[in-house]
């Protein structure tokens, strides 16, 4: 060993490698405004789409004149259904095996949906065109409730008439999609019947919208010299909106390059593909010139994927002592106009049958009936996997009405009911498998930390003041545990329209000893760049500083299935270290070749390998990297690249426990955040700040669905929360200061253990705050009422308890 | 979000203005911080051919103050009148109201002007104005006029001010005593679900003087004169509080929206105008 090597602790901090807080790289460019977003491209002759969009929920287009338009200088094509037809483009296949219109084919099913796409020279000019087209419409009977959608004689899919069967099996109704079910229906019914206690309750997880920062938009450029198209575009997975674009179209994939640039935040709602996508390619096709199509904040709010919307029905056993024996679950779920849920193919409901939750229920039963309303389309995982959001508000809400109806402690009835530690791998009544976790530790440790029966005692003080007339505001302890299902998934059993849910990456070292990966997936501010250069760091050596993270150009990344669903680091980020091992091994015999020594005598050691027994003999990463090129070693190819597609063989299992103290003003239903705490489990931590980051922001999201965030519509399918003056956006104002904690149960199946963590803080934190509100009134008769708790609606709860004058 | 053209103009004086605003009727419009007439215009729900920027009018961004008597200039921003400390110690009821306006942001660039002239019932500063009495002072082809903001609101975006007038400032007694602007919002940047402005006096223990206005609770500002006289002679208990609640109930008129239903509307108008007398009368 020479005097400059530096001890194993520095050459360890050097790489910068997992657990490390490293500081995010993305961040200059971002909060300097150097960012370079869709709408930031600018590409010569670029024209501008715009659409005309239905004013009404459900109509019967009876005629389009466009000539006004198309008398306006500067606007170049107005495109209808009647000019995609002969390209048999006018409807496009949706990722639920539905399919939609892409512009308005004889009537309108939601209001917004777009009926025309106006193409101009100017931005401007398009938008003065919209005003131009004449639609004449007709109107029809709206339907915005799927209760009553499911008993109408109003057809709202005249073009599915006389199917009886759709994608997921038998339709019972002209505006039924399916009925996907899970677990054993008759012993669960057995178990109700014979229950010590049942606990049954309806609750609607309302209609919502993931709201990215920046909206939807794509800029198609169609090069009729060399037959080629590039797509930008707001997209969460790119490579599978090139193949879909492959096959939509008819050009070969090989001459489709479809590009994600820098994406102002997804939340799944650029999972999707949409028409202002089709209508950019079109029109580019069309005209030989590149078209941009930017949808502002109202359209974005309007017509591009919601989420939720599920209208809950559960029944829980239990014996008396409080011991889960069956849970049954029925959804009814509004999917709007089409099917567009974004959900891998055999899962229409997503992986809401990870419903049972924390709990070890032996028996259980889900059944999920889509329909569809006169609402926009979508249904997509907002800031969580595939519906796992409603899952979890479901169990945690069904364990508090169960605890009132045992007249018992809610946290103590989630810890006689968690699944044990052994338990683990454990098999869930709906069948899944859960990885690991260590529920009771978690549990504890967070009660713990708030001081869960102080909190008690306050509150019950509390309620006895309120009684007094002392004070007129109550106390909530809001709580929820949950487990997360991410990291979809096994190609075995998921797909999304028929291609594997892997993930991949592929790696360069070059000469000097930095590198270049390149991933399927890519980032919407999560900080891939960041963090997958750290997994890599700890795998190969080299500092994260040294290592380049691209992603999002289908030309040069490896195919892979995109960021969603919290499945970035389970999946592209269990590739990246597979493919890290990769190099390292090639680097292995390299090493053992300088050090002339077999390649078993080398072993690793953190930056290098050193001659087993001899550590003053070894070679740095980096000197074996200028090897690899530059020496002639017998046997070994040159150079030093891997690439790996990694197919998880589970999904992962993610926890934490979430405490929230509220108080509520009684009188004007305003509800303040006095207290939140939050532990999460995600498995191995690769970098803790942004971790931290992750649970803020997910939090902060969760906060805005349970008080406030919806999308309503009113009796004739006019959307009433159109604008962020209405749809609930916080902001630091309202934010509360959120404490964080962990626990570290790692994955067994993952290669470095992480379970992923961006949407965990959502699914916990939803059900967290919507119990401490609904805890506030337990004491006064309290059982459920549904979100969003906003200040009229919680005034409306203490109202109908009776408690204003 | 796109607006439709529309030409831009910027005089220098205010005369240019009113030949401006002559010349193009009801096809012209002035603009102050931008704060309300932009976003209408983008949306399409407004559409002004002319456009005309005040910005550029000498006078217009003064804060004067003559004695008790407070004169604000049309183009003083919410932000200015926030930082004022001779303002704020004359009149410290305005910076309580701005600091509930909106968010920091627009601050910066929104107007007392544009907030008080626009006739929008979710605006602040006319309830503000019909509490403290003040006077709305305009211009126009045939000279200035004064209008007490008591009578300036004719309904939602219908004022008193013609279309060829200017608002040029607003002018009140500084508030001698106790005063309060409560305001309830769902998050910030929000209209009121609802709001009170309350001044009052005492004199020997008891209200002398008062009164009180209520924001976004009918389709303009609402100065209860009799929530006021409610208060007169009391000592703002209990029964006084529900005297002057009644009072303010049997005045305003709200509808529903997002915020909730009429019932709640009016329940939380009435635990908001008990919080903001019972803050005033502290003060006192």
């Amino acid at each position: 060993m020479n005097d400059m090597t530096p001890d194993r602790e520095t050459r360890s901090a050097n790489l910068k490698g997992l657990g490390c807080s490293r500081k995010r790289v993305e961040d200059a460019r971002f909060t300097q405004g150097k960012g370079n977003y869709v709408d930031d491209i600018k590409l010569p002759g670029m024209l501008h789409g715009d659409f005309v969009r239905s004013p009404y929920a459900h109509a019967r287009v009876v005629s389009i004149n466009k000539d006004a338009a198309l008398a306006l200088p500067g606007v170049v094509a107005v495109l209808t259904a009647e000019d995609l037809a002969p390209l048999n483009l006018h409807w496009m296949p949706t990722l639920a095996g539905d399919k939609q219109m892409v512009l308005a084919d004889g009537k309108v099913l939601f209001q917004g949906q777009e009926v025309a796409f106006v193409v101009a020279k100017d931005r401007y000019v398009a938008a003065d065109a919209v005003e131009l087209v004449e639609v004449e419409y007709e109107e029809l009977p709206v339907i915005v409730d799927p209760f009553e959608a499911l008993k109408t004689d109003v057809v709202l899919r005249e073009d599915l008439a006389g199917q009886t069967h759709g994608a997921h099996g038998p339709r019972k109704h002209h505006n039924h999609i399916f009925t996907w079910e899970q677990g054993d229906e008759t012993t669960t019914n057995q178990v109700l019947e014979n229950a010590d206690v049942v606990a049954e309750e309806t609750m609607y997880y309302h209609r919502t919208h993931p709201c990215p920062l920046e909206t939807c938009g794509s800029v198609a450029s169609m090069d009729k010299v060399n037959g080629k198209l590039t797509l930008w575009g707001t997209f969460q997975a790119p490579h599978v909106v090139r193949t879909v674009a492959s096959l939509l179209s008819g050009i070969e994939e090989h001459n489709i390059r479809v590009v994600s640039p820098d994406i102002g935040g997804g939340f799944g709602n650029k999972v999707g593909v949409y028409p202002g996508y089709v209508c950019s390619i079109v029109a580019s096709i069309v005209t030989g010139v590149p078209v941009k199509w930017v949808e502002d904040r109202m359209e974005n709010l309007m017509s591009t994927a919601f989420a939720r919307d599920y209208w809950m029905t559960g029944k829980i056993a239990a014996t008396k002592e409080g011991k889960i024996t069956g849970l049954h679950c029925h959804v009814t779920a509004d999917h709007g106009g089409f099917d567009a849920c974004a959900d891998p193919t055999k899962f229409p409901a997503g992986f809401m049958n990870i419903c049972t939750g924390s709990y070890d229920i032996p028996v259980a039963y889900l059944a999920v009936d889509g329909v569809y309303t006169n609402k926009a389309p979508g249904g997509v995982s907002y800031r969580c996997s595939f519906r796992v959001t409603e899952a979890v508000y479901f169990i945690e809400r069904m364990i508090e009405v169960l605890a009132i109806e045992l007249n018992m402690d809610a946290a103590e009835l989630r810890r006689i009911n968690f699944i044990k530690k052994e338990q683990f791998p454990y098999q869930s009544a709906l069948g899944w498998e859960y990885d690991s976790g260590d529920y009771h530790t978690a549990w504890d440790k967070a009660l713990k930390a708030v001081d869960y029966e102080g909190l008690r005692r306050e509150q019950a003080e509390r309620v006895e003041a309120f009684k007094r007339g002392e004070t007129r505001t109550l106390m909530g302890i809001g709580l929820s545990f949950f487990t997360e299902i991410v990291g979809a998934g096994p190609v075995k059993n998921c797909d999304i329209l028929g291609m594997g849910m892997f993930d991949s990456c592929e790696i360069r070292i070059h000469p000097t000893g930095s590198a270049i990966a390149r991933l399927g997936t890519i980032s919407q501010g999560q900080g891939h760049a960041t963090t997958f250069a750290q997994i890599l760091a700890s795998e190969i050596g080299l500092s994260a500083d040294s290592i380049t993270i691209e992603e999002g150009d289908t030309d040069t990344a490896p195919y892979g299935l995109g960021t969603y669903g919290s499945r970035s680091t389970p999946v592209a980020g269990a590739a990246t270290a597979m493919a890290g091992r990769k190099i390292r091994a090639k680097a292995q015999m390299i090493a053992a070749y300088l050090l002339e020594v077999h390649d078993d005598d080398v072993e690793w050691d953190i930056d290098r390998f050193v001659v087993k027994g001899a550590p003053e003999r070894f070679k740095t990463m980096k000197e074996i990297a200028y090897a690899a090129y530059n020496q002639a070693i017998p046997g070994i190819e040159p150079g030093l690249e891997a690439v790996s597609y990694y197919d998880p063989p589970n999904m992962t299992y993610p926890f934490g426990a979430y405490v929230c103290v509220m108080d509520i003003d009684v009188d004007t239903g305003v509800p303040e955040i006095r207290r939140f705490y939050a532990l999460d489990d995600c498995g191995t931590r690769i970098n803790p700040m942004i971790i931290e980051g992750q649970i803020h922001g997910g939090l902060t999201e969760a906060l805005a669905v349970a008080l406030g965030q919806e999308i309503a519509y009113d009796d004739l399918g006019n959307v009433k929360t159109g604008t962020l003056m209405d749809f609930f956006l916080p902001t630091a104002w309202e934010v509360p200061n959120y404490e964080t904690d962990f626990t570290v149960t790692p994955s067994p199946h993952h290669p470095i253990g992480a379970k992923g963590v961006g949407e965990s803080p959502h699914v916990g934190g939803v059900p967290c705050f919507s119990n401490a509100v609904q805890d506030a009134f337990r004491a006064f008769g309290n059982r459920h009422t549904n979100m969003p708790h906003d200040h009229w609606r919680i005034w409306q709860t203490a109202n109908r308890l009776g408690l204003h004058d | 979000m796109i607006p439709a053209a529309f030409e831009y103009h910027r005089p220098t004086n205010m005369d240019d203005v009113i030949a401006l605003l002559t010349k193009h009727g009801d096809d012209a419009r002035v603009m102050a911080g931008g704060h309300s007439l932009i976003p209408m215009m983008k949306l399409r729900m407004a559409e002004i051919p002319h456009l005309i920027d005040l910005q550029d009018i000498g006078g217009l961004q003064d804060i004067t103050i003559h004695g008790q008597r407070v004169t604000l200039g049309a183009m003083v921003t919410q932000h200015e009148l926030i930082n004022h400390a001779a303002l704020t110690e004359v009149a410290p009821i305005l910076r309580e109201t701005a600091l509930q306006i909106a968010d920091p942001q627009v601050r910066y660039m929104g107007t007392v002007g544009g907030n008080v002239a626009n006739g929008d019932p979710g605006n602040d500063m006319p309830g503000l104005m019909q509490c403290l009495d003040a006077q709305i002072n305009l211009a126009g082809p045939n000279g200035a006029r004064s209008v007490a903001a008591r009578d300036y609101y004719e309904a939602a975006y219908m004022t008193a001010r013609e279309d060829d007038e200017v608002l040029v400032s607003v002018s009140f007694d500084s508030p001698k005593s106790g005063y309060a602007y409560e305001k309830q919002k769902r998050k910030i940047g929000d209209y009121a679900t609802a709001a009170a402005a309350v001044t009052l006096t005492k004199d020997g223990g008891t209200v002398a003087s008062a009164s009180i206005a209520m924001t976004n609770l009918s389709d303009v500002p609402v100065w209860s004169e009799g929530a006021g006289a409610a208060l007169i002679g009391t000592r703002c208990d209990a029964d006084a509080l529900k005297a002057a609640v009644e009072a303010m109930l049997g005045d305003i008129d709200p509808t529903e929206d997002n915020r909730g239903p009429v019932a709640f509307k009016r329940h939380v108008a009435g635990v908001i105008l008990k919080r903001a007398i019972t803050r005033a009368w502290d003060r006192a």
